[in-house]
């Protein structure tokens, strides 16, 4: 299987659905002469031309409405926020129109749009550029949310998302950009909505979504290292829909529960989620469900510092070792 | 994509006479009594809408349209039916101009699952895409990228049109606005922004509201076309002015701003009493000099297109349209508990078509 990075990942996907669907154009800032601010849509202008890979200027709640309006009418637009943190200025397009149109017009219309960008901290662009939405976005009824961790996932979820009938907010990761691994060529699709165990284990169910995963791969080979513990690694990949089966399977095999994330803590993912455990698998667990987020503060400029805010491989392993005790 | 326009301007109004305008020359008696039948019947419903609102019938927020009638009229009566229209809460005189029915707009209100909405929207958030009208919007000023998107989406199609895109005086100060100014104007897009312009955001006089010569004029920052309709309840020069920007747009893919004038004679919404911030002597005088209804009515009298026995008629079909209505909507059946859940996301609806697996919705 071929090997490529997560940007490639993302590009190759929407070059796929671009040749595929003549209704599908990229539309953000920098996405065509500038070859995109992180060039995941490097080279698309050069083969698909001004019409599908469009420039637009600095006005979020504007192009995104657009994009919304152009999607009521069947197009399949791929909007890039240059920084997932700037959907705050679109709030009231994404919220009240890509959420409500569907809604209020008793089912008439829906809106076939997606959101993506890069939605993490730990560059050290301070509290304005580090925000992490996917709880937010989650929370409104009628949009999807959607945040990939590795390649394959980035592609395959990707694709699912352009073709998807409902709003999509799709939110990668700067700091996996440049991350590689195997993508099958072509065609596959991921569902939104379906979880992957990306570890299997008996003792603990270390469950989240994002860049984290990947720190918990790394807690994990710790765990069995130094402790023989066998943990089981399951990244959501999509909030919403939600994978609940995969989620309770789990925890019924290993009656433990640490969640992982990037999100601050309050009403986060995990929040959800140990809330779901708790209604639906409460006398399956032996210890409360613990989760490791960012610290709860803005997002921290000054590098080690950020560093540390975020989650950890060493704050998930001891977190871990915490839920076990 | 971007094409430049040319310098903005004003359309020159020396010896303007809207009833000899090409658009307006051609019109039969037929479709001159069809004018004024249609915004009687924008008139008589509302009027009926009130009393059910009073009756506590309707719910929430009532923003009745009285007043401003050849607006809608007249923007609707020049579009084909390719071209497509979007606006903001005050919306039932748009929702009757495109061709929705009393009865499901009505319903809506109720809060009846036979209402255009199924009782989902409410009376700010009629639909219709079928007609072309893409809503009914709550946010002020937050339809206007979406007409702006419309509008993208007809010239990246291909498809002929343009996009009515509605806001109010207040609207105007919205970011979402200007920035769908540029982006209509940069890219080069079917659309004309239409400001109905009563004088008043809620309490708020637009002297009071908006810097500047004109409303209208602000499209010259954006190098794009504008004109400003004085007489807005002549719904012939409506007709005249809004048919040349739709051309503009349908044809040579150039926006535009149109600013009417016009006055609304009720409170914002039925719930403002509407005593602080105008005078009733206002109102009346409008209402004895302006009346969009009367005008019509007196110069078709004048050309005796009307005689006191068509508009006793069209006043009598419209009551008992109206209260039909009512009627239709106090019979019709509330949405169930069942119905919260559904028309949220296009695949929860699709079940067959599903793509998606796991949860959407959580309890
Ligand atoms: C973003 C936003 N702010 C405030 C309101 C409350 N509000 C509803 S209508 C309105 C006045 C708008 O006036 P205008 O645009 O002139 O339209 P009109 O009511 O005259 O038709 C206000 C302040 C709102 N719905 N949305
Ligand atoms: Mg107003």
């Amino acid at each position: 299987m071929p090997v490529i990075t997560y940007r490639e990942a993302l590009r190759h996907a929407m070059a796929e659905e671009l040749d595929r669907d003549p209704n599908v154009v990229i539309m953000g800032e920098e996405v065509a002469q500038f070859n995109g601010a992180y060039k995941i849509t490097e080279g698309l202008l050069a083969k698909y031309g001004p019409k599908r890979i469009v420039d637009t200027p600095i006005s979020e709640a504007g192009f995104i409405g657009m994009g919304l309006g152009a999607s009521m009418l069947g197009m399949r637009p791929v909007m890039e926020l240059m920084f997932f943190s700037f959907y705050s200025v679109a709030f009231d397009q994404i919220f009240n129109n890509a959420a409500n149109v569907r809604y209020m017009s008793g089912g008439l219309i829906n809106c076939p749009i997606v959101l993506r960008g890069p939605a993490n901290g730990g560059t050290n662009v301070g509290a304005t550029h580090s925000h992490t939405p996917e709880s937010i976005a989650a929370y409104h009824p009628g949009i999807k949310v959607v945040v990939p961790s590795t390649p394959a996932d980035a592609k395959g979820l990707l694709k699912s998302a352009i073709r998807d009938n409902d709003p999509v907010m799709f939110l990668e990761n700067t700091l996996l950009y440049g991350e590689s691994g195997e993508v099958p060529d072509g065609d596959v699709l991921i569902p939104l909505g379906l979880a992957k165990v990306m570890r299997e284990g008996t003792d603990i169910s270390i469950i989240g979504h994002g860049r984290a995963i990947q720190m918990a791969l790394k807690s994990a080979d710790l765990l069995k290292e130094k402790h023989n513990i066998n943990a089981e690694v399951i990244d959501l990949r999509s909030i919403r829909p939600l994978d609940e089966e995969t989620i309770l399977a789990s925890v019924r095999k290993t009656n433990r529960v640490l969640y992982v994330e990037e999100s601050k803590p309050f009403c986060s993912v995990g929040a959800m989620v140990a809330c779901l455990i708790q209604e639906k698998a409460f006398d399956y667990l032996d210890a409360p469900v613990m989760r490791v987020n960012s610290v709860d503060s803005p997002a921290i400029y000054s590098m080690p510092v950020e560093k540390l805010q975020l989650p950890t491989v060493e704050r998930i392993y001891q977190s871990a070792l915490n839920v076990l005790k | 994509m971007s094409k430049k326009s040319p310098s903005p301007k004003k359309a020159d109004d020396a010896g303007y006479n809207a009833r000899t305008a090409h658009i307006n020359a051609k019109l039969g008696h037929d479709e001159l009594i069809a004018l004024y039948r249609d915004m009687v019947r924008i008139r008589r419903f509302e009027e009926r809408c009130l009393r059910s609102y009073q009756a506590g019938k309707i719910g929430g927020f009532l923003h009745l349209y009285i007043g401003q009638e050849s607006v809608a009229i007249g923007c609707v009566s020049v579009m084909g039916d390719d071209d497509h229209i979007i606006t903001a809460y005050r919306d039932h005189g748009h929702g009757l101009a495109v061709g929705m029915g009393m009865n499901e707009m009505m319903a809506e209100m109720y809060g009846k699952y036979t209402g255009c909405s199924k009782g989902k929207g409410g009376s700010m958030h009629f639909f219709d895409p079928s007609r072309n009208f893409w809503g009914g919007h709550g946010i002020v000023g937050g339809q206007v990228p979406l007409g702006t998107g419309l509008a993208y989406a007809l010239k990246y199609q291909g498809r002929k049109g343009a996009c009515l895109t509605f806001m109010g005086d207040g609207a105007v100060n919205q970011g979402a606005v200007h920035e769908s100014y540029n982006l209509a104007a940069l890219m080069s897009l079917p659309v004309v922004f239409i400001v109905e312009n009563n004088g008043y955001s809620m309490g708020t006089s637009q002297e009071r509201s908006s810097a500047g010569p004109s409303l209208a004029q602000r499209a010259e920052g954006y190098g794009m076309n504008w004109d400003i309709i004085e007489n807005g309840y002549d719904v012939l020069e409506v007709r005249d002015k809004v048919d040349r920007a739709l051309k503009l747009a349908r044809d040579k893919h150039l926006p535009s701003v149109l600013e009417i004038r016009t006055y609304r004679y009720r409170g914002h919404s039925v719930a403002d009493p509407d005593t602080t911030y105008r005078h009733k002597d206002e109102i009346e005088t409008y209402k004895a000099t302006k009346d969009p209804l009367m005008f019509c009515q007196t110069a078709l009298l004048a050309e005796k297109v009307l005689t006191d026995e068509i508009i006793a008629k069209i006043d009598e079909s419209a009551r008992a349209e109206a209260e039909n209505s009512a009627q239709f909507a106090e019979a019709s059946p509330f949405p169930t508990v069942d119905d919260l859940q559904k028309d949220v996301y296009w695949e929860a609806d699709n079940p067959a078509d599903r793509k998606s697996q796991g949860t959407l919705f959580f309890n």
